[in-house]
């Protein structure tokens, strides 16, 4: 692989009590790229993608075996801080959940758990964020109104905001734009193809057409399992698998 | 007309009537109290405390057992909150969904929501013995926190239920841990619910009279220290209607109007508070 991996699993497997989600995953994921991540309803898409940022950890009887390298560290060895591996990522989730506060500190949010208190700074966060969002123009005059009052497609852009600004190298997004209108979609993409430049960023999407306009590189998963992973091209116009083909043309889904 | 038709409007006219004849019955309680309450009701009453005549028909009035009432239903309810909160939080936010823990607690309050509160009052008066504590604003304080924990704490833990899972995720996928969640991003997504359960436990408790008997005790003065004993309206209404003297227990009506006004803009304010609060809620 030409460019260097951030992310690499290694004989990742994932149980939710008896059932057997993921299975035997080893993958390395390019940095500064967009990675996508494919595959039919319930084949371990979204299992796969939080276990990147151990969002797992949330749900009960849940198990991990294997090791998810990130930045050359065992995101899973006890010793790690959890906190510490999810300021390294910021996560998109289906549907955008601003949280119960005002816009600003929507985005204030991270940075001050993280230890940031200094007014100035925070206030050139808030807005270098927004800006990054292309959110800062809709919403600079009323910056203290409840974060809930936005639009979804805003919200999603917050949330996007959110996530930048506890200054993480990677973007992590569960079919981020399944909630919004297609006009929204399309502002949430743009920002995406842009920020590709300085963040890895991993995509979980259900729809072929927006994995083809926007995949680097793509992973298909089919029943927790790794089918076919490589450059985005080749999994579109070349695969080797046959099930790939099905699914990328259609037959299967 | 068809029998499924005349079914359902023999149900939907049970179900109305069953609607109109509740509304009826607190409509007669209230006609009742304030029939008979108010025209004894004076300023006079809520000014000043008993004479040592008050309850031969005397002059005076009964607002050490209004100020009692305010200062022990408040202690009781702020001391429920330190301790219902941090308890719905971790029911929540700390254990699992199917843990045992979480799913006997929730068994032993509903349990002992439906204790008798002469129960807490016994119980509380053990405490106090105990501890060498009379009867006092502080025990009774402690009796009416028992009485109204198990209502609180439910109340609070249905609400905090109701956040939604992927709000809390996107508060630790910022890096926040569970402590720092629960606080800042529960906490306020639940605010509106969880005001309105700290004010129904202070509804509750202000108008408990047996848990009191035993641990708050009973006074002419007004409230001047933890632990004197202190009046309360409860008590009040029970000292007043207890004689035989008409004018005393016109008095009695009277007070019960006191508390149920009480009552009534506390459940306002909890309305306007719910309302205020609303504004930040991701729904």
């Amino acid at each position: 692989m030409d460019s260097k991996a951030l992310i690499r699993t290694e004989g990742l497997n994932v149980f939710y009590g008896q059932d057997h989600v993921l299975r035997d995953i080893n993958i390395e994921i390019p940095k500064n790229k967009i990675t996508v991540i494919i595959g039919p309803s319930g084949c371990g898409k979204t299992t796969l993608l939080k276990s990147f940022n151990r969002l797992l950890d949330q749900i009960d009887n849940v198990k991990v075996v294997g090791k998810v390298m990130v930045d050359g560290e065992d995101i899973y060895d006890p010793a790690i801080e959890v906190t510490q591996v999810r300021k390294k990522m910021g996560f998109l989730s289906q549907k955008p959940y601003p949280l119960p506060m005002s816009i600003y500190d929507n985005i204030a949010y991270g940075p001050r758990l993280h230890g940031e208190k200094n007014r100035r700074r925070l206030d050139r966060i808030v807005e270098h964020f927004l800006r990054t969002a292309s959110l800062w123009d809709e919403v600079k005059d009323k910056l203290h109104a409840p974060a809930s009052r936005l639009s979804v497609g805003q919200q999603q852009r917050l949330c996007l905001a959110r996530g930048l600004a506890v200054g993480p190298e990677i973007i992590l997004g569960d079919e981020p734009t399944s909630a919004l209108d297609p006009k929204s979609s399309k502002h949430i993409e743009q920002r995406f193809q842009e920020l590709k430049t300085h963040y890895t960023i991993i995509l979980v999407t259900h729809i072929l057409r927006q994995a083809r306009r926007l995949a680097d590189y793509v992973l298909f998963l089919y029943l927790g399992r790794l089918i076919e992973h490589g450059p985005a091209r080749e999994i579109f116009e070349n695969p080797k698998e046959e099930m790939t083909k099905e699914y990328v043309q259609g037959i299967i889904s | 007309m068809n029998k499924r038709t005349i079914e359902e409007n023999i149900f939907k006219c049970l179900m109305l009537g069953s609607t109109i004849f509740i509304l009826f019955v607190l409509f007669l309680i209230l006609a009742t109290i304030v029939h008979k309450g108010l025209p004894y009701l004076s300023l006079g009453m809520l000014i000043h405390a008993p004479t040592s005549g008050y309850y031969l028909g005397k002059e005076g009035g009964i607002l050490n057992a209004i100020l009692g009432s305010l200062y022990l239903t408040g202690g009781a309810t702020l001391l429920a909150v330190f301790i219902s909160l941090p308890v719905a939080l971790y029911l929540n936010i700390y254990c699992k969904k199917g843990s045992r823990l979480a799913s006997f607690a929730r068994f032993s309050f509903d349990v002992l929501w439906g204790i008798p509160s002469i129960v807490y009052g016994a119980f509380g008066f053990t405490i106090m013995l105990f501890f060498g504590i009379r009867a006092s604003l502080l025990g009774g304080m402690i009796a009416v926190a028992f009485l109204i924990l198990p209502i609180m704490t439910r109340a609070m833990d249905e609400v905090i239920r109701m956040v939604p899972v992927e709000l809390l995720e996107s508060s630790y996928a910022l890096g926040a841990n569970r402590w720092e969640t629960a606080l800042k991003v529960a906490v306020r997504q639940a605010l509106p619910g969880i005001s309105t359960a700290i004010l129904i436990a202070f509804g509750r408790g202000i108008g408990d009279a047996a848990s009191l008997l035993f641990t708050a005790g009973f006074t002419d003065s007004l409230p001047s220290s933890l632990l004197r004993p202190v009046a309360t309206l409860p008590l009040a209404i029970f000292f007043q209607f207890g004689t035989p003297i008409r004018e005393v227990q016109g008095r009695a009506y009277a007070s019960a109007l006191i508390l149920t006004i009480i009552i009534l803009v506390i459940s306002i304010v909890s309305r306007l508070l719910t309302k205020r609060f609303t504004r930040h809620i991701i729904k």
